[in-house]
């Protein structure tokens, strides 16, 4: 695992982009077959099955280094990554030997037919052969998440650099649900029939936020339609089933049942782009009632008809078994307008029509609307647009609402962790109600990072009382908080749950009995909840 | 019977004395462990500290009323015994022993357990209660060995200068940096400095400490008038114009907090050598337990983590606040800057 540590360390230690793909590539040159694979799929969150619990894990860790249970908690709430900290706590590795990368994770497959104690005994054994950072992946193995700061992008930039393919074609590739242990290197990279699995999926097209209407041009060459606030999906009927992928490559056919019998109504060989919305009486539903299907594998009848789901269709990229991505947006559009026609409509699909506008205005205008539609904004498409591959600037914008706002007061502290262990960057916030102070919400980014070291300073010395890592501080710092939606909450003090609360700005110039109160809370309950 | 030293919003206080040990508001008399900012403030009537840590506190504070006196050498103040031992934080820095009655209290100030090759190693001192420092009271903090360090320092700055790179290091000003450099191999390159630790350097060639030859920055230097230069530069210096005139060069920190790689992949650099000035898990626990004390107060750092370890450990451990910081590389201006 020499080299995959190697890869890793290079990797982590830079911040510049060239050096981490010269690294990757200079891997999938040099690495054997199958530890490329691997790798492969750990980057892109295809992770080994989860053999041993990640509790048994810090079991066994702090039993070798000799700490208590309490102290290996509170020394990963500083670290915050378990593996990490599983790494830094054990004594150092009295028996280094080195396996390759797909011996290693061979080796934690075997462990899983084990009983308990052996297979403890090959954990402990692992963990003393090894030097620190191969350690620390090894763990990462056990544990998963295998996030380590290399996107999908670098991925397949440093793929393409290593065997000379373009990179849209090996980002198609990479999609859908392979394993390691249900293909090669030379099946899923070198061979060049990327549909050759009929669920995969393809890369998701994705907008940045418009900036301003000056490089657009002229309205006519624009298709504006609202952006929903949903679950961003692709759908995909081939071979007589059918496959609903997150964003995030999560398949979630099976949570949205209603959509199975889409089958029935639509051809063979379709793929569309859209967005999973609760939805009734010909209505979006707001994404709290979308909110309780989310996280559910399966779906309880009760649910399915008080939060009913469609598939808000955007875009058609798979027409009768043909990639149709290359063909201009319009005529995609018009397909897939036609297709919907032929559907009747009890059936769980909808055409997201376009915002009709001639101006940039009138698009404001209707953008205004956002919210009462349960929109999150509007999205502004170029007409002859192809559908690409990832994030891109030019063809395809976002134009968001912006976000509700309250101003609060800061009334406790906790320090960060990972990246911000040594800052105080985690904060409960209150608002006012009569002489009291009501907390409602966390939040713990938003801020930059001088202004957290500066708040930092501040907690240190003006600590009221600690219970545990929380530090009560003086009611004395106006934040606005920012968030995407509110909804009533019987578990909260406040009465209120906030959906993204985040920290918009330090209210410098606010004293706090100009904070908002409970009522103003109360009031954007009723408006928006 | 009375506390040997009590704790108020002035710092450290002896009655028996009448002194403050480190205080961080103006006092009559103050007895100072070491020159860093938040040990040894402006304001107060008159200091005394270790003659090895006069000379910073002089080249910082300017004009103050200091008297030194000698490790191990015992000072009567009011009813209190007074000595200052090797702490082995930076060169001069001292714990302080206080005696009255028969009662012994140790004031750690800030160290570390393990010699640098630059300050006089840390010694233990018998007590009957120790106040020390927790800046990095947990287990997952270890330091790497001395000679590993100064490999991974060396090949680092190799590789680059191989390269045709410059090497930039942040360090504190005060005692990190020249630990650093009596440890790097000045054969590898030439050895540039920036302002604030070049004037450190010179007080500490004057106390007569070997530091190798270096170079002070000036705005005509560039990586092309020296290739291959490591460069010392204080923590807040990355990043800023003054390090860009070295083109694109590789950039490290140096601390203790480089064991996290959250921190390290933070602060952006491209390297972090995990060093610090302040003791590990190892050191702290290995420092108390050599002092022999009952009584342990734990003052900046993982505190309250500290504490319920110590207590487990049988221990009578409590928290203290005060103003000292620790090793804090996120302030801009940092108090071991
Ligand atoms: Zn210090
Ligand atoms: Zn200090």
């Amino acid at each position: 695992m020499k080299d995959f540590a190697t890869l890793f360390t290079r990797i982590d230690e830079s911040t510049k982009t060239t050096v981490k793909v010269a690294a990757l590539a200079d891997y999938f040159q040099t690495a054997t077959p199958q530890d490329r694979l691997w790798t492969i799929a750990l980057f892109t969150g295809r992770r080994p099955k989860r053999t041993i619990t990640a509790t048994r894990l810090r079991t066994w860790a702090a039993e070798v280094a000799g700490l208590p249970d309490w102290l290996f908690e509170e020394s990963y709430s500083i670290v915050g990554d378990l593996a990490e900290t599983i790494s830094l706590v054990l004594p150092p590795a009295r028996n280094i030997t080195e396996r390759t990368l797909t011996d290693w994770i061979a080796y934690i497959k075997s462990l899983s037919a084990r009983e308990e104690d052996d297979r403890k005994a090959g954990i402990l054994s692992a963990w003393d052969s090894m030097p620190n950072t191969e350690r620390f992946l090894f763990t990462k193995l056990l544990t998963g998440g295998f996030r380590i700061g290399v996107s999908g992008k670098l991925i397949t930039r440093a793929l393409a650099k290593a065997t000379g393919q373009p990179e849209p074609q090996l980002t198609h590739k990479l999609m859908g649900n392979w394993t390691p242990d249900t293909t090669t290197w030379d099946a899923l990279i070198e061979a060049d029939d990327p549909t050759a699995d009929l669920s995969r999926p393809y890369p998701f097209y994705l907008a940045y936020q418009l900036d301003g209407f000056d490089d657009l041009g002229v309205p006519t060459d624009w298709n504006a339609e609202r952006k929903w606030d949903g679950i961003r999906g692709q759908l995909i009927l081939r071979g007589g089933e059918h496959h609903l992928w997150s964003r995030g490559e999560d398949l979630m056919t099976d949570r949205f049942p209603e959509l199975a019998q889409l089958l029935d109504y639509l051809p063979e060989g379709t793929v569309i782009d859209g967005e999973v919305l609760a939805f009734a009486a010909e209505k979006p539903l707001s994404f709290n009632a979308l909110q309780k299907r989310i996280g559910r594998k399966t779906v309880p009848k009760k649910l399915l008809t008080e939060a009913p789901v469609i598939l808000m269709a955007y875009d058609l990229l798979e027409h009768q078994g043909d990639d149709i991505r290359n063909t201009p947006l319009k005529d995609r559009r018009a397909q897939l307008q036609s297709l919907i026609a032929d559907v009747p409509a009890t059936a769980p699909i909808r055409l997201s029509a376009s915002v009709p506008f001639q101006t940039w205005q009138d698009l404001s205008a209707a953008r205004d609307q956002s919210r009462a539609l349960n929109a999150e904004g509007l999205m502004l498409k170029r007409l002859d647009s192809p559908y690409l591959a990832g994030r891109k600037r030019g063809d395809w914008w976002k134009w968001k609402i912006d976000p509700l706002t309250i101003d609060a007061v800061m009334i406790y502290a906790q320090a960060g962790h990972g990246r911000r262990a040594n800052l105080f960057t985690d904060y409960t916030f209150a608002v006012r109600h009569g002489s009291d102070l009501v907390p409602f919400t966390k939040a713990y980014s938003g801020l930059t990072d001088k202004e957290f070291r500066e708040i930092t300073s501040w907690v240190r010395k003006n600590t009221l009382q600690r219970f545990g890592p929380v530090r009560q501080v003086p009611p004395e710092h106006v934040f606005e908080i920012a968030f995407e939606g509110i909804q009533a909450s019987p578990r909260h003090k406040s009465g209120v749950a906030l959906r993204f609360p985040r920290m918009l700005r330090w209210r410098r110039d606010k004293p706090v009995d100009e904070a908002n109160t409970l009522d103003d809370l109360k009031e954007l309950l009723a408006t928006y909840g | 019977m009375a506390d040997v030293l009590t704790f108020t919003d002035r710092g450290i206080y002896c009655p028996a004395g009448d002194f403050y040990i480190d205080p961080w508001k103006p006092v009559d008399r103050a007895l100072i462990t070491h020159g860093h900012s938040d040990h040894a403030r402006f304001g107060m009537g008159r200091y005394l500290a270790t003659a090895g840590t006069a000379p910073v506190m002089r080249h910082r504070l300017g004009q103050i009323t200091l008297e030194t006196v000698r490790y191990g050498e015992t000072t009567r103040i009011g009813d209190a015994d007074v000595s200052f031992h090797p702490a082995g934080h930076v060169p001069g820095s001292a714990q302080i022993r206080v005696a009255v009655k028969g009662q012994v209290w140790v004031a750690s100030g800030d160290y570390k357990t393990v010699a640098d090759g630059l300050s006089e190693p840390f010694e233990p001192v018998q007590c009957h209660a120790f106040i020390t420092e927790c800046t990095f009271g947990l287990p997952i903090f270890k330091w790497t060995p001395e000679d590993i360090l100064t490999q991974q320092i060396n090949d680092w700055w190799a590789a680059n200068a191989a390269a045709g790179r410059a090497s930039i290091l942040g360090a504190y000003a005060l005692g990190k940096a020249q630990r650093l450099l009596t440890t790097v191999n000045p054969e590898i390159g030439p050895i540039l400095t920036h302002g604030a630790i070049e004037n450190t350097n010179a007080v500490l060639r004057n106390q007569g400490f070997p530091l190798p030859d270096t170079t002070l920055v000036t705005p005509d230097m560039s990586h092309k008038t020296h290739p291959g230069a490591l460069v010392l530069a204080t923590p807040s210096a990355l990043g800023t114009t003054w390090a860009r005139r070295f083109g694109t060069a590789s950039t490290a920190f140096a601390s203790g907090w480089m064991a996290l790689r959250g921190v390290r992949r933070r602060r952006a650099a491209d390297r972090g050598f995990i060093v610090s000035d302040h003791a590990d898990w190892e050191g702290l626990n290995t420092a108390i337990k050599a002092t022999g004390a009952t009584k342990i107060f734990a003052t900046h750092g993982y505190t309250s983590a500290f504490q319920k370890w110590l207590s487990s450990q049988g221990y009578d451990a409590h928290i203290v606040s005060t103003d000292y910081q620790g090793e804090d590389f996120d302030q801009a201006e940092g108090p071991e800057a």
